[in-house]
């Protein structure tokens, strides 16, 4: 039951505010976005740069960064994700409150980056957990992760309330869990989640 | 009742129990009506570092460390006490840097203590 957009803005003008519970639900979780205290490796230099005065974060509602993954929102993968620290990311994300949100920011967290071909490098957080907002770049400027933080706004703000369209976190038959990898004599065991990750068809 | 003095004080206790409850009490419809509990023993876990907790947190600690509490007092918590005595020096009166050397010295004793028991020897 949506109201008529331009209906909307005339009413605004006469100081008639016209919402639904979906928008100011909406608007409320895109307006105070926490992100977990969790820097990986030089991308997270940038990510803290991007929380200071010249920056600014809180212009988003995003400049609490909370030391537990209870109280935030947004998990930034802010670096090289290594084999070492995949298990711990991903029980990190587990434990996050739903909804919970991913930026995957520099070319490490999206693929690996340019330590790809290192044995003990993760190649993309994606692999595990399920990433909304990736961010190129090594490292990304600060300006890129804002950029990052309005996308994963106007994502948030598409987000419907019922429907099959609704968002995991409303879905109780959506997969809570994520499965923590394991350290096994070679690689980590699952190499990956296939309910987040399909492995690519080398086409040769 | 409204003529009670106590009555808009009734009033306001009870906005300002309306004031805490209603917000709580909305959340929990919330998440009653559209979010979905998915608990899990990952997500459940007490420790929330990202590693797994290990053995029992109940565990003991050496009596024995009591020999740094001392040596800390010595050296540390004496030196908070002589700078100030040091400063006020030239004002003192007799009895009161008697009663400094007393305390000076009773800390003195408990390092020759920690001396002679060997604590001082890097091993």
């Amino acid at each position: 039951m949506a109201v008529d957009e331009g209906l909307k803005i005339e009413l605004g003008k006469q100081g008639v505010f016209v919402t639904t519970i979906e928008e100011l639900y909406n608007w409320g979780r895109r307006s105070s976005i926490w992100p977990m205290q969790f820097g990986l490796a030089c991308c997270a230099i940038e990510m803290i740069a991007t929380t200071m005065a010249r920056y600014d974060l809180a212009r988003f509602g995003a400049e609490v960064f909370r030391p537990s993954p209870r109280q935030a929102d947004l998990m930034i993968i802010s670096g090289t994700v290594t084999k070492k620290m995949a298990p711990q990311v991903v029980r990190l994300y587990n434990q996050m409150a739903e909804p919970r949100y991913v930026i995957a920011m520099g070319a490490c967290a999206i693929s690996g980056g340019p330590f790809k071909q290192g044995y003990n490098v993760l190649k993309g957080i994606d692999r595990y957990i399920p990433v909304d907002v990736h961010i190129p770049g090594c490292p990304p400027r600060p300006e890129a992760l804002l950029q990052a933080f309005m996308t994963l706004q106007k994502k948030i703000d598409g987000q419907p309330l019922t429907g099959p369209d609704r968002p995991r976190f409303l879905d109780a038959e959506a997969q809570g869990e994520f499965p923590v990898p394991v350290q096994g004599e070679h690689d980590l065991e699952p190499t990956s989640n296939p309910g987040v990750w399909t492995v690519p068809v080398v086409i040769r | 009742m409204a003529s009670s003095p106590y009555f808009s004080l009734a009033v306001l206790f009870v906005a300002a129990l309306g004031f805490g409850l209603t917000p709580l009490g909305l959340a929990w419809l919330w998440g009653r009506v559209f979010s979905p509990a998915k608990p899990n023993a990952v997500k459940n876990a007490i420790y929330e570092c990202g590693l797994e907790s290990r053995g029992d947190a109940w565990m003991q600690f050496r009596s024995a460390y009591y020999l740094y509490a001392i040596i800390f007092l010595i050296f540390d918590v004496e030196a908070v006490f002589l700078l100030p005595f040091a400063v006020a020096f030239t004002g003192l009166g007799a009895a009161a840097c008697v009663a400094m050397l007393v305390f000076v010295l009773m800390l003195i004793e408990g390092l020759a203590w920690a001396w002679a028991k060997g604590v001082l020897t890097w091993a």
